[in-house]
């Protein structure tokens, strides 16, 4: 079992999706949560960098694995915010038909894809995002860090 | 709030299924019981949604998850099943609040308990306890890991 103390929120890392340059803010978000979406679009006009990080709450939303999943899957053929992206911005189509078209539409290898985003490694994968965001206290999402440091829903400015 | 060291004021209340649950039913056990405003929060991410996703970590420490809110039993398994989880959901409903009140958690201005977290020890005894400073923030998962480790 792992430790689930409190940590601090481990810095942004080259196993981390980054996007953008610079110093930037580390967003732990849920691809099924309203709130995300609508903060992923507040954000994307930050000049600065958004490190994202998986923390999919199953039982608050059942869609979510399968939809932090297909983002892994997607990033392992270059595509992760392409499919993040798309995942915000049309959320009443996230079956699985739907990630087809948007894998078709992104040019991947659907074959790829659908065996990538059932292996054991990738879920591990976004585990590893959720534990961590555990154990540095976020508590829903979207959570966002600035500096490492927590910032507030009701301080929040993007 | 009550505090650690003293004895858990023990009481009965009705699960999710309408069967009553005693306190004392744990002695031997730990258990946590989570204090909560209500069913169906809006919150993204809504707490005991939360701690289901780490459960198997909670109870591989030996520590038994309990909710606790004054929404009636009916209520409670609407909410369970929306949610698919199977924490046991405890009704503080009548006299309403008055397990709320015994543990000092509930909320007079607001008519609901605040989000507490109480641990109790295997011999019922208050071990450790957490308020929010509001009923809108919850507490994260790794205080209750903190508390346990």
């Amino acid at each position: 079992m792992s430790d689930l103390t409190s940590a601090p929120v481990p810095p942004i890392g080259p196993g981390d999706h980054v996007r953008g340059e610079g110093e930037g803010l580390i967003v732990y978000a849920d691809l099924a949560c309203p709130r995300c979406a609508a903060a992923w679009v507040e954000m994307a006009g930050r000049p600065n960098s958004i490190a994202f990080r998986h923390f999919p709450v199953a039982s608050k939303h059942p869609r979510s694995p399968a939809l932090h999943a297909a983002a892994e899957a997607a990033g392992l053929q270059g595509r992760f915010f392409e499919m993040v992206d798309s995942l915000y911005a049309d959320r009443g189509r996230v079956d699985d038909p739907h990630l087809w078209e948007r894998v078709e539409r992104f040019g991947l290898d659907l074959e790829r894809f659908q065996r990538d985003r059932r292996s054991a490694d990738l879920a591990a994968r976004v585990r590893r995002d959720f534990l961590s965001g555990v154990r540095a206290g976020v508590a829903g999402t979207p959570a966002v860090f600035d500096a490492c440091t927590l910032v507030p829903v009701r301080e929040r400015e993007f | 709030m009550i505090a650690a060291g003293s004895p858990a004021p023990d009481f009965t209340l009705r699960d999710q299924d309408g069967e009553k649950v005693s306190l004392s039913d744990f002695r031997g056990r730990r258990v946590l019981l989570v204090f909560y405003p209500g069913d169906f929060s809006p919150v993204c991410g809504d707490q005991l949604s939360l701690y289901q996703e780490v459960k198997p970590e909670i109870a591989a420490k030996g520590v038994e998850l309990i909710g606790i809110s004054v929404d009636s039993f009916f209520a409670h398994k609407a909410f369970q099943e929306k949610l698919g989880f199977d924490t046991t959901l405890l009704s503080d409903f009548e006299p309403k609040g008055e397990v709320a009140r015994a543990y000092g958690s509930y909320l007079d201005k607001f008519g609901f308990a605040n989000r507490t977290l109480v641990l109790i020890d295997a011999d019922g005894q208050v071990e450790w306890t957490y308020e929010s400073p509001n009923p809108g923030e919850f507490p994260g998962a790794n205080v209750i890991f903190d508390a346990l480790a």
